[in-house]
């Protein structure tokens, strides 16, 4: 088939680059590209010749070179001796585990919040209005701050433990001590423990933790086969079995015998001397950010969770009564997984967020990656280029991933359009 | 209904029953509690339990609040003060702490003698935004709106009044230069030359001709140097700069990103997500030690001017994807409209894309707002003296060393008025603008 009217045959001009709509297009993307080129090359001439002039080639030899700091919060193995690369990686795996510690308070607060400002109990949803407010519009840096003087002014000092006239008490049966220097919790630790395994030769990794998760992945996996078969025997039959024991059965039994094998025991922290020791020492700095970080963002969760739940219309309610759901099926069932696709993605946006925020953790002294790679080794180095560019990147790609995995899931629960 | 029934019935009702009050107990107070408070037993314990957690933060805050010294010189004054007037146990908040240092934490080392110049500059600001902000105001006001750009800074700085005429005069320069091409060689033309004249007069000519007018007619008021700036007044004018300038450079950045040409979209997406993925302190770091880098070598231009470029760029950035939203939930049916009207891409986006869109986005804009501006206390990390950072060199000083909650509580009572003015009016212009049937 030809087309219809063919376009008038005319020879090219020039100024058809810039009035014909076909090439003009053209024109102005090769106009953008070289503008951008010219801009880059321009940015990079000039830096190279500033570096060049301070005598500083750009070169990353300097991670190699020993630190010379410590680190008082560490995930793994590390000592002044280390790299800047190792420190670097130990402040990596700081930001890590505020990031995920913050993220899972801050939604178990933040659907708390959501779900008690929509309560039809006046003073409750008023409560839940002022919290929000009042996190939402005060810097989060403030409240980092804020919350580190709390722990530092109003917590008991270790030596307040000490005697029998002690001012202050261990919580929870003796297992936990709050004081101004930071929480003292109990560790897990195996008495026939695996030992460690040795990654790469840069850390260790408890073989004993590996196979908890192994264990537990397993047996919610054969859960997840029961859940399936119970799902398809209902398709079939319109009788769904009682699951519940098996898959509890499938899940905790497992663990607990692999707990008990290792011989699974907590170690309590106990006041020696002029500090407490044993269990796990969580400083202040730790807490305040992770407090501070996760009530804030509660706030914000806490309006995407209302506003979800508002956006599915009252008709889905009424319609799953009608059918005779009880509420509780009601929200599991119809409200859920609809409000899910409202709250998910800014949801995502929250947790980047919160991870991003958390490179405040330099405010209190928290060695995350910015206290170390771009704190403590940019002091110590000089080498500010380098390090800010790793730090972008560092940044960069936990922003990225976190966009990845959280997109996979966002697509998994998505509304399926025709 | 007389007849048959009237005589095998022994009562009939011919007349209406009088309307009855609806019960005591479900109006008025007790009906709104009943219903509001104790409408269940689950809602009761709620309601008791809520009673208990106000009265216990009051009966915790109220007293402290009360309790204050107002007048004292440093800290231990301040304890000795309350404990003589309010007994040896009180807890006392020491407001003197504020009342001697308030104006440092506004104005920060800002020379006393010249507040009035912040002054004037927030206020003209104020005055500037208000026709904006409020359209049943004086359209007259909007002459103040194009002013204030020009005058705030100088107010700020101060120095020779030539520099902001001569930023006028850029473009005034380049809008003479559009003008006069448009006519001859078309608007496209007229675009690049009118850009080209006020680029050049401001790079190249400005500076000898401020210099020239200087020794014609000095005039001009006191310089201050950017290393006195402090407090709010620091928090604001970056705030404020970086708010006006990320609206527009986000717009331009969204219609990049969901542009046809290929190029461009990839230039804005990657520039969006570049910036969205890393955290403003890593941006800051850049504009403190790397910005001066990226200049020719020689230059050495102002920290808080480094700090604005960065905060807009990251503001931006942010902005762009809230406006994208917008587009976004644009129908399509709009754009076709535009198209078969006839109009080109910009008069499109003017009359018909844009309009609709920025509505649409108006809650995302101004919590983007209220973000950047809770944002610029960041600025204490790199050494700039903001309200928090004033915070610390205030507890670091030996009278008031131990001084918590006054200033925290001052600083987050200051933002939180301004963070929450902020949100209200998005609300009142949320509703303004809604003209669905509801």
């Amino acid at each position: 088939m030809t087309s219809i009217s063919d376009a008038p045959k005319q020879s090219f001009r020039l100024s058809m680059l810039v009035y014909d709509t076909r090439y003009r297009s053209l024109t102005i993307q090769v106009a953008a590209m070289a503008v951008f080129m010219l801009l880059a090359a321009w940015l990079i001439n000039n830096t190279a010749q500033n570096l060049a002039d301070l005598g500083k080639p750009v070169e990353f030899g300097f991670l190699e070179d020993p630190a010379q700091y410590d680190i008082n919060q560490t995930l793994i193995a590390y000592n002044n001796q280390d790299t800047h690369l190792r420190a670097a990686f130990v402040g990596l795996l700081n930001t890590l585990l505020v990031a995920f510690l913050g993220c899972t308070l801050a939604t178990i607060v933040g659907v708390m919040i959501g779900v008690f400002r929509l309560s039809k109990n006046w003073l409750v949803a008023r409560i839940m209005t002022v919290y929000v407010e009042m996190f939402r519009n005060v810097p989060v840096l403030l409240w980092i701050v804020f919350f580190m003087a709390i722990l530092i002014e109003s917590f008991p000092q270790p030596r307040d433990f000490r005697g029998d006239d002690a001012t202050a008490h261990m919580l929870l049966g003796d297992s936990v001590a709050l004081t101004n220097r930071g929480f003292y919790i109990p560790e897990p630790l195996f008495s026939r423990s695996l030992g460690d395994l040795s990654v790469f030769g840069a850390f260790d990794i408890s073989l004993d933790l590996i196979a908890l998760l192994a264990v537990l992945a397993g047996g919610l996996f054969v859960s997840g086969r029961i859940r399936n078969r119970a799902d398809r025997i209902q398709n079939e039959t319109g009788l769904r079995p009682t699951t519940w024991y098996l898959r509890l059965g499938v899940v905790a039994v497992p663990v607990i015998a692999l707990l008990v094998a290792l011989g699974f025991h907590l170690g309590y922290p106990a006041l020696k001397g002029f500090n407490f020791q044993g269990g796990v020492h969580m400083r202040n700095s730790l807490i305040a950010l992770w407090l501070a970080l996760s009530f804030y963002t509660a706030a914000f969760i806490a309006e995407i969770v209302r506003g979800g739940i508002l956006a599915i219309s009252k008709g889905q309610t009424e319609a799953a009564a009608a059918l005779g759901l009880r509420p509780n099926r009601i929200m599991s069932l119809v409200i859920l997984p609809q409000a899910l696709r409202v709250i998910i993605p800014p949801l995502i946006s929250q947790y980047l967020n919160l991870t991003k925020n958390s490179s405040l953790a330099i405010a209190v002294g928290y060695m995350d990656i910015t206290g170390t790679l771009g704190g403590i080794t940019m002091n110590q180095t000089g080498r500010e280029l380098e390090c800010v560019l790793l730090l972008m990147l560092v940044y960069l790609t936990i922003s990225l991933l976190i966009s990845l995995v959280m997109n996979w899931y966002n697509n998994r629960v998505k509304l399926v359009e025709r | 209904m007389s007849g048959a029934h009237s005589h095998s019935a022994s009562y009939v009702r011919d007349t209406m029953l009088p309307e009855q009050t609806p019960p005591a107990s479900s109006i008025g107070i007790i009906g709104w509690l009943r219903e509001n408070l104790f409408s269940s037993w689950l809602n009761g314990i709620l309601t008791v339990l809520s009673l208990a957690f106000i009265y216990s933060v009051l009966s915790a805050i109220l007293p402290w609040i009360l309790h204050s010294s107002w007048t004292a010189n440093s800290l231990d004054e301040c304890r000795k003060q309350i404990d003589a007037a309010f007994g040896p146990d009180a807890d006392g908040a020491c407001w003197a702490v504020i009342r001697e240092r308030w104006t440092q934490l506004l104005f920060g080392f800002y020379p006393s003698e010249l507040y009035w110049r912040p002054i004037l500059a927030f206020a003209g600001t104020m005055v500037a935004l208000a026709p904006v902000l409020f359209t049943g105001l004086p359209r007259k006001l909007l002459y103040v709106s194009v002013a204030a750009p020009f005058v705030v800074p100088w107010l700020l700085w101060g120095g020779t009044f030539w520099v902001p005429v001569s930023a006028v005069l850029g473009f005034a320069l380049g809008y003479l230069a559009f003008r006069l091409l448009s006519n001859w060689g078309g608007s496209l033309a007229g675009m690049i030359a009118g850009g080209l004249a006020a680029v050049i007069w401001w790079l190249a000519l400005a500076s000898p001709w401020v210099g020239l007018m200087e020794s014609i007619l000095p005039l001009g008021i006191e310089p201050v140097v950017s290393r006195d700036f402090g407090g709010f007044m620091l928090s604001i004018t970056i705030g404020v700069v970086a708010i006006t300038c990320s609206l527009p450079i986000g717009v331009l950045l969204a219609l990049g990103r969901q542009s046809n040409l290929f190029i461009i979209r990839m230039i804005c997406t990657g520039f969006i997500e570049m910036i969205r993925g890393v955290p403003l302190i890593t941006l800051l770091f850049v504009a403190s030690l790397l910005l001066n880098y990226f200049m020719p070598p020689g230059t050495n231009f102002d920290i808080i001017l480094r700090v604005i470029i960065m905060v807009t760029l990251f503001a931006s950035a942010y902005m762009a994807e809230v406006i994208r939203g917008g587009l976004a939930a644009l129908p399509k049916g709009q754009y076709e409209a535009a198209d078969a009207l006839g109009l080109d891409y910009w008069k499109a986006q003017r009359l018909i894309v844009m309009p609709q869109a920025l509505k649409i986005s108006i809650p995302g804009i101004v919590s983007t707002f209220i973000g950047v501006f809770k944002d610029t206390t960041l600025v204490s990390i790199i050494g700039l003296l903001d309200p928090i950072g004033f915070s610390n060199s205030i507890r670091a000083n030996v009278n008031w060393n131990g001084i918590v909650w006054e200033l925290y509580g001052f600083i987050a009572l200051l933002f939180f008025i301004f963070c929450f003015s902020m949100s209200r009016y998005s609300m009142y212009l949320e509703r303004k603008l809604q003209t669905e049937h509801r």
